[in-house]
Parts: C-alpha cells; sequence; structure tokens
C-alpha cells in the first residue's frame, strides 16, 4: 500500500478526482474514470481501505474527511452518470430496437365455462342481499321433486315437467328415483333441514325428458332461490327479483311480474324483462310479445310449509327459479342453446 | 285452447281490442300466446252490400255485371265472373284501393279499376280467395240474410282467435264460457250463460232409460238426456265455423254439437245410439279383466281393472270419460241419442288414458278435475242445440245419477291473511269487489274478513291464500309493491365443497385450462371405451331413456373429457387443448332403491394434448405430455397449499409405464397419466399423446390445508451447487430428492437435466440437480458446504447406488 493516508492527501485526491471527472466527455471515459478512482483499486478505495491502519486520533480524522470525500465523489458521479444517460441512451437504445408488433410470447389462456360464469354472477347479486348458496342431488326421490312440492302422484301438473326416471325400483316395483326436473326439490330439503329464517340459491343441473331444440336441452343448470321467514311478503319477493333483473340485465330494464301457475307457490308469478332487441315492440327474439321471460316465482304454497313442518300461519316466504343457460343466452345473444354442452373451445373461448 | 272473440262475445260484451283483451288475460295468469286475426280488412272500403240485380255483361257470355247496394242510398256497378252471384244476395263489397289478395300475383294487392272487355269496373265483389278465408273457387261469398247493409265486412265477419296457454290448475278456462269470466272479471262486466231451455215431449226419460252407477267412487255423478227423432247430418254453418276456429273437425251435427259445448263450458259429453244400447241400460262400472273394446279411432283395445267403463246391459260401450266405443257411434242410420254429461274421477281418467296412451279433449279435462254441478248445465244446454240442429224430441227430464252431492267450500280471508302474504292493505270492499267479480258469492263482508263460496267452476281454488291471488292477479301484480326484504339475515353456513370447486375452476382456468361441462346421461358402450366400466361400478339406467347414447348415469368423467377432446383435436391442429370438467359421477349404493339415492361424486378431470405452445416466432417446444399434466395438477394442489406424493401406477385408462397414483399423506387423491394407446383408438384420436389427470374433489377437502401460520424469511443467503448423478434406471428421482432435502442445510433440490444418452452404461440414467444450501443460524462458508456434499454424496452413494458423473468427482 502506498502512504499512509492524511487529510491532505484525501483532500488532494478528491480535487484531482473531481476536476478529472469534470473533463469526462463520454459514458465510457466516465466508466475508466470511475475504476481509477473507485474501482477495487482505485486511489480513493486505498485511501480508505488504509484508514484501518492508522493510530485511533488519525483514523478519526482522516475517516471523516475520507468518508465526506467519498460522498462528494459519489454524487458528482452520479450526476455525470445521469447527464451521460440522458445522451447517449437513445442513440444506444436505438440499435437495440425490436420488432413491437411481433406477437408476445404466447400464455395458454383458460376459461371459465359460460354456465359457471353466469351461476357465478347470479349467486353474487343473490350473496349481496344474504341469499347463501347450497347444493343439492341430482338424482332424487319422486317425493322431493314433487309430492312435497305440492304435486301428488297422477297430478296433471306432472305434465309440466316430463321426467327422466332411473331404473332403480322401490320395495314395491314401483319408480319412485328420478333426474330431478328443477331445482325446487331443495326448498323441502333445506326447509326439512333448518328452522326459520332461510335464505338460500341452489344452483344446479336439472333434467327434462324433451326433444332438443335451438331453446330447449334435456340437460341444463338452473339456480333455484328461497327465502322464508315470520314477514316476508308478496312484495318483497318483487322488490328482491326487481332489483336483481336490474343488476344482471342492466338499470334500464324494465320488469315485468304477471301471475302464472307453479303447484308449489300461491300466488305464482312469471318475471319478464323488457325485450333489449326490440325495445317492448314485439320481434322473433321476444315471440311478438315485448317481454322476455327469465324465471318463475311465487309466495312459497302453504302445503309445501306444512309439509316440511312450518307453521304457514307464522311464516311466509318466496321461491324462485331460472334456467342458467337462458339468462346466458339473453346476456350474451347466443342463438342456441345446444352450443352449451358441444363444447366447442371455438365457442367457450369466447367468454 | 284456442278462443274466438267472436264466440267470447256470446257471452260477455267486448270492447276492447283484442290485444288489449289478451295482454290482460296474460297479465292475470291466462297467457295468451298469439292471437290470429282473421278478416282484417279495410273497414272503410270492404263492405257488406246487397246485390239488386245482374245484367249481362255486353261482351262476354261467362261475365255479369251486378249492381250492389250499399247502404246510405249508394250502389256500384262492377264486373263480375263468379256464376253464383244473384239479386237478393248479401254479399263482400270491395271498394277501389281495398287490399286483397290477388289469387294471379299470389299477394296481397290494392284492387284497381280495370276495363273488363269494354266495361270499366271500380269495385269487386269478392269470393273467399280475396278475402283470405279460403281457397274456394266455385264463386262469390253470400253471406247469411242478417248481414247488415253498409257494415264494415271486418265488424261482421272479423274476429280474432286467442291461443291460450291454460295452466293446468284451471280447468275452466278449457272452455269459452270460462274465458268470458275472465274477461268479464277484467274489464268490469259480467258474463251471462248460455240458453239451455228447450221443450220437452211428454215421456218421462226414466221410463225409457236405465241407468246404474255401480263405482259412485269413480263417477260422483252422471247425467243423460235422450232425444228420439233426430236426423244425422252435417252442421250448420255457423256451428262448423266455430268448431274450426277452435280448431275441432266438425263430423256430424249431433256430434259437433257435443264438442261445442264442451269447448263452451269444459264439460265433455258423449251421445250414444241409443238403439245399440242393449235393453236400453247403461251401467257405469269398472272394466272386467279381459274385457275389450273398439272405440271411435278404430283401435281394438284391451280393458283392464279399474278402467271405468260405460257398459249396456252386457258389454263396455265406452271408456268413462276418454272415449266412446265404436259400436254405438252416432251414424247416419241413428234416430234416438243417448247423452251423456257425467263427472268421472281425475286420477283415473288420467291413468287410463296414460296405461292406453290416449290423450283426448275429454280426458284432458277430466283429469284436472271437474266439479259435479257442471254436469246437468252442460246436459241441457247441449240437449237443446241437439233439438235445433239434428231435430227431434227430448224426453221429459234427465237422469241424473249424484249420490253424494258436493257443498260448494267456503272460504274466508282476512285482511291479516292479505297483509301477511301480499304485504298490501286493501279494504274489505275492495276485496268483496274483486272476488265477486270473478264468480265468488260473497256470503257477509264482516269486521276485517270476507267470507265467500267457491263458483262451481273453480276446482282450483281450496284455500286463503288461493283468494289472495285472485285478489292479486284482479288487482294486478303491477298494483303491489316492490320492497327489500326487512327481515334478519340467517347465519352464514359455510360450503366448503362449493368453495373448493370454484377454487380449482378458478386455479386451472388460470393454468390455462378451459372449462367444459358434458352430459351426465351416457351409455355403457362410451364408458367401457374409456375403459371405466369394467373396472368400475355398474352405471344406474334410465327407465326411458331418449336414445341409447344416454342410456345410463355416468360413472366416470373420462368419457366425456375425452369425446370433447377428439373434437377439439380435429378442428385446432395448431394450437394444444387443455380441457377440464368438474362434475358429479354416479355410483349405486345397491341394487335397487331401498338402499336410497346414489352417491353423487364430485370429481375433476382434465386433459390436455397437441402442442404445448401455439405456433409463434418466440418458442420451439414440443407436444405437451405426462409432465405437463402433472405440471398443472401440481401447481393447482399447491395453490390449495397440498404437498402431493407422486408413485409410479396402472390404470386401465391411461398408458402402463406413464401413470402416477397421486396421494396426500394416507389420502388418495387420484391419478396422472398418458391416455392408453386403446382408449385414444376408440376415440378416433391419432397421432396424439394425451395427458389426463383425475382427481377425488372429496379428497381435496380431506386434505388441504387452510393458510395456518408463516415462517419469516430466511435471512442468510442461499449458495447452490450442480450435481450431476448417474444413477440406476430403477430410482425414482422422488427418492433422490427426499434424500437430498433430508439434509438439514438443504433448502431444496431441483432436477434441472434429464440424460439418457448412449454413453450411459445400460441400466443406468443420469439426472443433473441443482442443490441449494441453506442455514437459519447464519451464513454458510464453503467448508460446510463442501462437508455436507461430501457426506450427501456418500449417502446417494450407499442408499440409492448413485455417483457423481465424471470419474474424477
Ligand atoms: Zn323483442
Amino acid at each position: 500500500m502506498a502512504d499512509r493516508p492524511t487529510v491532505g492527501v484525501v483532500e488532494a485526491v478528491a480535487t484531482k478526482a473531481l476536476e478529472e471527472l469534470d473533463a469526462v466527455g463520454d459514458a465510457e471515459a466516465l466508466e475508466r474514470w470511475r475504476v481509477s478512482y473507485l474501482g477495487r483499486r482505485g486511489e480513493l478505495t486505498a485511501i480508505l481501505r488504509g484508514i484501518g491502519t492508522l493510530p485511533p486520533e488519525a483514523r478519526r480524522q482522516v475517516g471523516a474527511a475520507a468518508n465526506a470525500a467519498k460522498a462528494r465523489v459519489d454524487e458528482a458521479m452520479a450526476a455525470r452518470k445521469r447527464e451521460f444517460s440522458r445522451e447517449v441512451t437513445p442513440a444506444l437504445l436505438a440499435e437495440d430496437s425490436i420488432d413491437v408488433t411481433l406477437p408476445g410470447r404466447p400464455v395458454p389462456t383458460g376459461r371459465l365455462h359460460p354456465t359457471t360464469q353466469t351461476v357465478r354472477e347470479i349467486c353474487r347479486i343473490f350473496a349481496s342481499m344474504g341469499f347463501d348458496a347450497v347444493e343439492g342431488p341430482e338424482v332424487e326421490w319422486d317425493r322431493y321433486n314433487f309430492e312435497m312440492l305440492n304435486i301428488p302422484k297422477h297430478h296433471p301438473a306432472r305434465d309440466m315437467f316430463n321426467t327422466f326416471w332411473v331404473d332403480y325400483p322401490d320395495r314395491n316395483g314401483e319408480q319412485s328415483v328420478l333426474l330431478r326436473t328443477h331445482t325446487s326439490p331443495m326448498q323441502a330439503r333445506i326447509m326439512e333441514d333448518t328452522r326459520p329464517p332461510v335464505r338460500v340459491v341452489v344452483p344446479g343441473k336439472c333434467y327434462r325428458y324433451e326433444a332438443t331444440d335451438a331453446t330447449h336441452e334435456w340437460q341444463l343448470t338452473q339456480v333455484e332461490g328461497l327465502a322464508v321467514d315470520d314477514g316476508i311478503t308478496f312484495a318483497d319477493l318483487k322488490g328482491t327479483l326487481y332489483e336483481f333483473a336490474r343488476q344482471i340485465f342492466g338499470e334500464e330494464r324494465r320488469v315485468r311480474f304477471r301471475c302464472d301457475y307453479f303447484p308449489f307457490v300461491e300466488p305464482g308469478v312469471d318475471v319478464a324483462i323488457d325485450c333489449f332487441s326490440c325495445g317492448g315492440a314485439g320481434c322473433r327474439t321476444c315471440g311478438r310479445t315485448g317481454w322476455i321471460e327469465i324465471m318463475g316465482a311465487g309466495m312459497v304454497h302453504p302445503n309445501v310449509l306444512k309439509g316440511v313442518g312450518y307453521d304457514p300461519a307464522v311464516y311466509t316466504g318466496f321461491a324462485f327459479g331460472m334456467g342458467v343457460e337462458r339468462i346466458a343466452m339473453l346476456k350474451h345473444g347466443i342463438e342456441d342453446i345446444r352450443h352449451f354442452y358441444a363444447n366447442d373451445l371455438r365457442f367457450l373461448k369466447q367468454f | 285452447m284456442k278462443a274466438p272473440l267472436s264466440w267470447i262475445t256470446q257471452y260477455v260484451p267486448v270492447d276492447l281490442p283484442p290485444q288489449e283483451v289478451a295482454h290482460r288475460l296474460t297479465m292475470a295468469g291466462n297467457e295468451v300466446d298469439d292471437i290470429t286475426v282473421t278478416g282484417d280488412w279495410d273497414r272503410e272500403r270492404v263492405v257488406v252490400g246487397r246485390v239488386l240485380e245482374v245484367k249481362r255483361h255486353p261482351n262476354a257470355d261467362r261475365l255479369t255485371i251486378p249492381t250492389v247496394e250499399l247502404g246510405d242510398g249508394k250502389t256500384a256497378a262492377v264486373v263480375c265472373g263468379a256464376p253464383n252471384v244473384a239479386a237478393g244476395q248479401k254479399v263482400a263489397f270491395a271498394h277501389e284501393g281495398a287490399r286483397l289478395f290477388s289469387a294471379r300475383s299470389g299477394r296481397v294487392e290494392a284492387l284497381r279499376p280495370a276495363n273488363i272487355r269494354g266495361v270499366v269496373s271500380s269495385g269487386m265483389v269478392c269470393s273467399e280467395i280475396e278475402l283470405g278465408l279460403g281457397d274456394d273457387h266455385g264463386g262469390i261469398l253470400v253471406l247469411d240474410d242478417d248481414a247488415p247493409v253498409g257494415t264494415p265486412l271486418a265488424d261482421y265477419l272479423g274476429d280474432a282467435v286467442l291461443d291460450m296457454n291454460v295452466t293446468p290448475n284451471r280447468p275452466d278456462c278449457l272452455s269459452i264460457m270460462g274465458i268470458a269470466r275472465e274477461v268479464a272479471a277484467l274489464t268490469g262486466r259480467e258474463a251471462v250463460e248460455p240458453d239451455s231451455s228447450y221443450l220437452e215431449s211428454e215421456v218421462p226419460i226414466e221410463d225409457v232409460v236405465d241407468i246404474e252407477v255401480v263405482d259412485t267412487d269413480l263417477c260422483r255423478r252422471y247425467t243423460a238426456s235422450l232425444v228420439t227423432g233426430v236426423s244425422i247430418g252435417p252442421s250448420p254453418k255457423w256451428l262448423q265455423d266455430a268448431l274450426i276456429k277452435a280448431d275441432q273437425r266438425p263430423i256430424n251435427n249431433v256430434v259437433d254439437v257435443t264438442n261445442y259445448v264442451m269447448l263452451e263450458y269444459g264439460q265433455p259429453l258423449h251421445a250414444f245410439d241409443f238403439d245399440k244400447v242393449k235393453d236400453a241400460k247403461i251401467v257405469v262400472r269398472r272394466a272386467r279383466a279381459g274385457e275389450r273394446l273398439l272405440t271411435l279411432d278404430g283401435e281394438d283395445r284391451a280393458l283392464v281393472p279399474p278402467m271405468l267403463t260405460i257398459a249396456d246391459s252386457s258389454d263396455a260401450i265406452g271408456l268413462a270419460g276418454v272415449i266412446g266405443g265404436a259400436e254405438t257411434q252416432m251414424t247416419e242410420a241413428t234416430t234416438a241419442v243417448l247423452l251423456e254429461s257425467a263427472n268421472f274421477d281425475a286420477v283415473n281418467t288420467r291413468r287410463t288414458g296414460a296405461a292406453l296412451r290416449l290423450s283426448t279433449g275429454a280426458s284432458y279435462r277430466f283429469e284436472r278435475g271437474l266439479r259435479a254441478e257442471l254436469a246437468p248445465l252442460a246436459l241441457r244446454r247441449a240437449t237443446k242445440l241437439i233439438l235445433e240442429v239434428a231435430g227431434g224430441q227430448a224426453a221429459k227430464g234427465i237422469v241424473d245419477v249424484y249420490p253424494g252431492e258436493e257443498e260448494p267450500p267456503a272460504i274466508t280471508l282476512t285482511r291479516e291473511r292479505i297483509r301477511k302474504v301480499l304485504g298490501i292493505d286493501p279494504d274489505v270492499s275492495e276485496t268483496a269487489g274483486a272476488l265477486k267479480s270473478l264468480g265468488f258469492a260473497v256470503v257477509e263482508p264482516v269486521g276485517g274478513a270476507v267470507a265467500v263460496k267457491v263458483p262451481y267452476w273453480r276446482t282450483d281454488v281450496a284455500i286463503e291464500d288461493d283468494l289472495v291471488e285472485e285478489l292479486a292477479r284482479i288487482r294486478g301484480y303491477d298494483s303491489i309493491p316492490t320492497t327489500a326484504i326487512t327481515t334478519a339475515i340467517p347465519h352464514h353456513s359455510p360450503q366448503p365443497m362449493l368453495d373448493m370447486k370454484d377454487r380449482m375452476r378458478d386455479v386451472l382456468a388460470a393454468a390455462g385450462m378451459c372449462e367444459m361441462i358434458s352430459y351426465s346421461l351416457t351409455s355403457p358402450g362410451e364408458l367401457d371405451g374409456a375403459a371405466a366400466l369394467g373396472n368400475g361400478p355398474e352405471p344406474l339406467m334410465i327407465a326411458n331413456p331418449m336414445s341409447g347414447e344416454q342410456s345410463c348415469l355416468r360413472t366416470s368423467l373420462r368419457a366425456g373429457v375425452l369425446s370433447c377432446l377428439a373434437s377439439n383435436l380435429r378442428v385446432s391442429r395448431n394450437e394444444g387443448v387443455r380441457t377440464f370438467e368438474i362434475g358429479r359421477v354416479y355410483i349405486p349404493r345397491g341394487k335397487s332403491a331401498e338402499y336410497g339415492l346414489p352417491e353423487e361424486r364430485e370429481m375433476l378431470v382434465g386433459v390436455m394434448a397437441g402442442p404445448r405452445e401455439p405456433v409463434s416466432w418466440g418458442t420451439r417446444s414440443g407436444d405437451m405430455d405426462f409432465y405437463d399434466a402433472k405440471g398443472v395438477l401440481e401447481s393447482a394442489l399447491a395453490q390449495i397449499r397440498l404437498e402431493a406424493a407422486f408413485e409410479k401406477d396402472t390404470d386401465p385408462s391411461l398408458h402402463p409405464g406413464r401413470t402416477a397414483r397421486v396421494s396426500s399423506g394416507s389420502v388418495a387423491l387420484g391419478v396422472v397419466g398418458e391416455v392408453h394407446p386403446s382408449v385414444l383408438e376408440r376415440f378416433g384420436i391419432e397421432d396424439a399423446a394425451v395427458a389426463l389427470f383425475e382427481i377425488d374433489v372429496e379428497s381435496l377437502l380431506e386434505s388441504s390445508q387452510e393458510a395456518g401460520g408463516y415462517s419469516p424469511p430466511n435471512r442468510y443467503p442461499q449458495s447452490s451447487r450442480d450435481l450431476a448423478l448417474t444413477l440406476p434406471a430403477s430410482v425414482p428421482s422422488a427418492a433422490v430428492q427426499a434424500l437430498l432435502e433430508r439434509h438439514k442445510l438443504i433448502a431444496r433440490s431441483i432436477p434441472f437435466d434429464v440424460y439418457s444418452g448412449a454413453e450411459l452404461p445400460p441400466g443406468k440414467k443420469s439426472i443433473s440437480y441443482r442443490v441449494v444450501f441453506q442455514s437459519e443460524k447464519g451464513t454458510l462458508t464453503a467448508e460446510q458446504i463442501n462437508n455436507a456434499q461430501r457426506d450427501l454424496l456418500r449417502r446417494l452413494r450407499q442408499e440409492l447406488g448413485a455417483e457423481l458423473r465424471g470419474a474424477d468427482s
């Protein structure tokens, strides 16, 4: 190592370094300058290293001076560096330019099925109104799918639900097991298992023994809803479903409630929105009525409440059920329900 | 149900346009699917006229020039080509400019003046064709004599047929009368019943006819009348027209009357040729075993108890409430008609129809439930009409077998109930008024309650809440406010399975996989194709499948996912296909329903095949294989903090050398592997390796870890060493990693190169590991690392037979 550093030496080296720094003309020269002063064998580095060998008194003095000098030099270097980078960057980087129009390196993109996405949106809206989501069996007893819903055996309303029967006869040799035709059996199952208040939505698959066409599939997804308590009214049904319809289809939609019949509700309701294709004037989408039906609903029938041991004089409630694919078709303008289970990725990847 | 407005207006005046009537009916629960307007003619230009005289055309033998009176002293003379035009006829006259159907052009066109063989004609006497009423070329349409001259034809002949979608609870609306009553209630009018009065002869019916109801449980009321001296023939035009508009084919006058009254009142009727009824005796009884009946539709049917028959002294002559017998049907020779109007049991009628696969207008109505009060009303009405259109004399009185007379149900509707169910509080007089308008007899509107008797036609109203609905629908649902639920929100109950499925969907989609949903029904053949049968449980069969391809409940998702993959690979050759499904498989618990419903097990199956990355300038990677599937699976499992172990295994669907069982601790999670070539062949997949994983979602719930505590990041530096090892081919890499990571100074090990070149000795493979050293106690020195490495190499050699590649190490 060279001479023992003194405050004077420190100052001299720093001054020289700063003068030379001023003279540096480009980034390369700056790098050379940096090596000669601040590199591993640089002059300033050597001084700083040498401080440790000084007697304590000198070490303090020289150390303070050296650290101050180092800070000055570092700062000046950083300033020059910024200067050069401003000047030099455009030229240097121009050589490194690329064709930004080439596609990026591919990352596989996955998708959720439109039915899943729609179920989630429906459940999210109802969750915001206090409805929990639950699921139930798809292979169901006649008892839950029909009888507990006020549809006894041989009731003509059974014609509304074309049924797949499972070849799984009971003790009497009768078919009592079926593929549920709607998610409504969960109304009875949930109420059997819980005391009021009840507020749930039930997403799930259903099956109808029906020929397939552009608007009918034999397999479909429904979301059922049920709210039961002391103090739930038809006005609440309207308010809740009105809110839902506008959240899912847009604030500008009008919502129509009309009387309809489902054996497990009384009064029964058909909920429709004004046709967004024609604005209510009537067109092919809405079957010339100006309205598009989106779900069935109603106040839970007292017989259903009695059947699960709820006192209909105390508890009232409403139920509703909607076809998820139908909602998705309306939202996305899908013309044929058969796309949903054809599983063509060219369809699925659009959602 | 087709309901012509012209028919409805016979019972209730309608001064609203058909669209408005349809709208009100629809809102009140009787949906009008469609309105067919007939005779939508220009009211100014198409009117009723009367032919005053008919002159010959001066230049053409086959043309005439009728002069037509048009009211208000106006007349018009036009050229006419019809052979049947004659003075005194009422006709449909079209002025110039009227839009009519032109047989020549096949389009609707405005009528223009024409010079026909030298005579200028500006107007036309119309035939059915121009008016769009039919295709009768024969001549002009001749109207009835009562047609008022000068009236717009649309008012006289026009009609609107409402196509009603009647719900199963409203058999009353399967009748014009029922619809008229609805219209009355919805328009503030009153409906009147049709005239049923007729003259009777001196002979009491009991003297001629003997009727016995044996099975009163299935026939609560049986009424009958007798008309003798009828002549069977075609019905008059008004009757035929009414039936045609209502979609019923005219047959002969007596049968047409029974159909007309069924449509009018909703009560099915049946006419027997009385002379063919043996011993003039009718017995209503269950069918006997082995009994047969040739029915009106020409089928020879085997009857079985408890089907209800109408029999004479020896044989069944009709199937009660469903269809009549051929033997006693109306023929041209019939002169005496025994007319039946009865009340048959709904369930038995439905079962009979179902057993015979036969649904008729009669069975459709009976199975929806009719009240016994209706039977005699319809009987008298039909008797009157038969006398009118077929002549003859009615016997005195009717037979009425009605052992257990029913009281109409009485119900009380309270203000409290209305408030509780609807959330509104109308006053009692409004409630009473609404119910009255529907025909409910209001007994005593006292206090806050309205007590009513249900009218005979409303079989659907049985409890207080039914009246609540009546009130709501007559007021209109629009009049009920919209409010938010104010009761307490129930406690949230966690749904771990729903959450887990949603989580896996998100994770797999984020890993580049597309979700698919396939059918839950499949065929044993398809399941077998995916080698899921034979090795798994017997699937549950569908008793009434729509096709063989959908004849059983799936016991595996593999078949559905593979056929989806196959069809997508066919259309997407340049891109890989990655798809997954989360859905249920259905595993029976036993041979019959006594074992309970099947287990519905939530499964997750993912498949991938084709190029790992789409064709791109920046990449050149190959096709997806086992390790792609395993990678996605590992990453998905890592998301739920689940460390899975993979062990070599076999599976009937999968390649025997490329299959791993996946487990976590003691819980089996599923399998990952490449699909067996013979399975691929069954699904028509060629030249592609298909990697598949299948996971039991329930098992994920058992073994996944919720986020627990955390450990602070290790602040001491890591150092890495690369070890290229040569080891026996039979040693799984996982064993090497397990050995390395047991060492306390090793944070982890990563196999980064796998080599199986020719210069390796037989039975050996070579894998390079990057070994990351790190201590929680301080920075490791080179010496510590060297010692650790030496120690590790010794153990690798001793325990696994692994050597550092290159002799000198
Ligand atoms: Zn529309």
